[in-house]
């Protein structure tokens, strides 16, 4: 991130077509929420947002992203690591699966969970046997963003590993290095700001996850009910409500996204002092 | 580079609004020709409105009836913000009381059918409901509505009739979610309408239950004020209110209002 904005710095010299046609996709991301600030009942806008059941859905959101995000990367990483450095017939199809769910409409991620884990699904049958219920439960819910979020950091890391290349790698196993040192010491130092980029995403993602949470698990108050599902159902009789929350979920994706993305990161600090050269500008 | 900035943004502008002017085809606009109704009307009026309109296009040539069903507090708020709609029939009073109090519909709205819950179980029963009551049984994964939609509201008012208070492990936005979520056999039971365990034809079986009369749901139509072709609305008003509408209606489950 940051050698991309001093690059950018230091040639600026985009045509202005260019300009204008970015203008016009800036003002389609921001128009329709300028609209929304618009319509807040600003007057009623703490109460509103501070109601026992838009704090319950708040928490749950907060509690099912932060556990969904672990997820993904306990899982995506090593994904990752498979379809960037791997070399094994059916990679690519591998990748366009682990990518589908970017495609999908949410619901059919929902549909299709229900499918794997209901109590009628291909896993589900024998996992309430086992006395292990996930339908209605928020376990659910972290399914379902787990779901919809593991590819925004699949497709991040593997990005980053790609720009990063095998150079240092190398130097290391030839240097003795087993493959776990490897990964552990070179590997991802290296593309530890593609990671927490990745795992922001996914983050975001599973935040406002609605359509599948909403075909999978249900909506209950503190159980699997999370914002995006509460503003659903506030929107049928209290339209203040639900644009108040609207622009809670906006100001926390804000304030998560911003965050990760500016300030001295730590992550940042660890890769400049493993990288001996600046191996994205090498690969770029 | 500010002036030049702000003239690009301008001109963006026009451009992304030129852009979506092309794309917004409405309905109505095309069918000067031949007459185009549009009516907007509850999701749970699926079939018996799409039969309807096909005897009132072959009724009146030239004419051509757009239905667009979707939850009834939704097309309530596309019609407030200016959807095209000629008829609206909604699936709860309240929800027509809204654009009635806003001055968006024409005169007084008609009642022309009713609907009462009933318990739609996955096929088999598997956790063998018997009654209202056995909804609240240890155990039983019960799915109902949320409060605040109509099929809610009327859970609530039928559970209190029976004394039964429902604990259910899913509070819904739409009565099809419930619907799903018992077919899908994820649920045990589910309060639902007649008229959704009727077009759910084989996927759920129903359980009635004395009592569910305590909460019947009024549909009301109106026409809305904008209306294009506020004749053929009317007529349309007629038709769903007169004796092939109430056949079709009776045929998918509804009730006389």
């Amino acid at each position: 991130m940051r050698i991309r904005r001093r690059r950018d710095s230091a040639y600026n010299g985009i045509p202005r077509w260019v300009m204008a046609m970015a203008a016009v996709g800036a003002l389609l991301v921001l128009l329709p929420l300028a609209a929304m600030l618009g319509r807040v009942n600003w007057p009623q806008f703490i109460p509103l947002i501070t109601s026992e059941s838009s704090l319950t859905a708040l928490g749950l959101s907060l509690r099912t992203a932060a556990a969904s995000t672990v997820l993904c990367v306990v899982f995506g990483v090593p994904l990752a690591l498979v379809l960037a450095r791997g070399d094994f017939p059916g990679q690519r199809l591998l990748r366009s699966f682990v990518l589908l769910p970017l495609v999908l409409p949410p619901v059919v991620g929902g549909i299709a969970l229900l499918y794997a884990f209901g109590r009628q699904g291909l896993l589900g049958q024998s996992l309430e046997i086992a006395g292990i219920q996930i339908a209605f439960t928020t376990t659910a819910v972290v399914l379902a963003q787990t779901f919809v979020a593991l590819p925004f950091l699949v497709v991040s890391l593997e990005g980053a590993l790609r720009s990063a290349g095998s150079r240092y790698e190398a130097v290391a196993a030839t240097l003795g290095a087993r493959p776990t040192t490897v990964l552990r010491r070179v590997t991802l130092p290296l593309v530890l700001p593609g990671l927490a980029s990745g795992a922001v995403l996914s983050f975001a993602r599973s935040l406002g996850e609605f359509g599948a949470t909403l075909t999978f698990a249900g909506s209950l108050q503190g159980v699997t009910r999370t914002l995006p599902l509460e503003i659903y159902l506030q929107r049928e009789t209290d339209a203040d409500a639900a644009v108040a929350l609207s622009l809670l979920l906006v100001i926390v994706a804000v304030v998560v996204v911003g965050l990760s993305y500016r300030g001295p990161a730590p992550a940042g600090s660890v890769s400049r002092t493993a990288r001996p050269g600046a191996p994205w500008r090498v690969a770029a | 580079m500010r002036p030049a900035l702000r003239a690009a943004a301008a001109l963006a502008a026009g451009v992304l609004a030129a852009g979506l002017a092309g794309c917004a085809a409405r309905p109505g606009d095309a069918g000067d020709a031949g007459k185009t109704v549009t009516v907007f009307a509850a999701a749970s009026l699926k079939a018996p409105f799409t039969a309807l309109a096909e005897q009132f296009e072959a009724a009146h040539p030239g004419t051509t009836v757009t239905l667009s069903f979707a939850g009834s507090s939704d097309l309530a708020t596309q019609i407030s913000q200016g959807a095209p709609a000629d008829v609206f029939a909604s699936a709860d009073a309240n929800t027509m009381a809204r654009l009635s109090g806003a001055g968006l519909v024409e005169g007084p709205p008609r009642d022309f059918a009713s609907n009462v819950l009933t318990i739609a179980v996955p096929p088999g029963n598997p956790a063998s409901i018997a009654s209202f009551a056995d909804l609240a049984r240890p155990g039983v994964r019960t799915v109902i509505c949320a409060a605040q939609v109509p099929c809610g509201a009327a859970a609530k008012a039928v559970g209190q009739g029976a004394g039964v208070t429902l604990k259910p492990v899913s509070e819904e936005s739409s009565v099809t979610d419930v619907l799903g979520k018992v077919a899908s056999g994820e649920a045990d039971a589910g309060l639902v309408y007649v008229t959704d365990v009727l077009a759910a034809r084989d996927k759920v079986q129903e359980v009635p239950f004395p009592g569910a009369e305590q909460a019947v749901n009024t549909y009301p139509i109106a026409a809305v004020r904008t209306a294009k072709h506020k004749e053929h609305a009317a007529a349309f008003i007629e038709a769903v209110l007169g004796p092939d509408g109430q056949q079709f209606l009776r045929g998918a489950g509804f009730g006389t209002p």
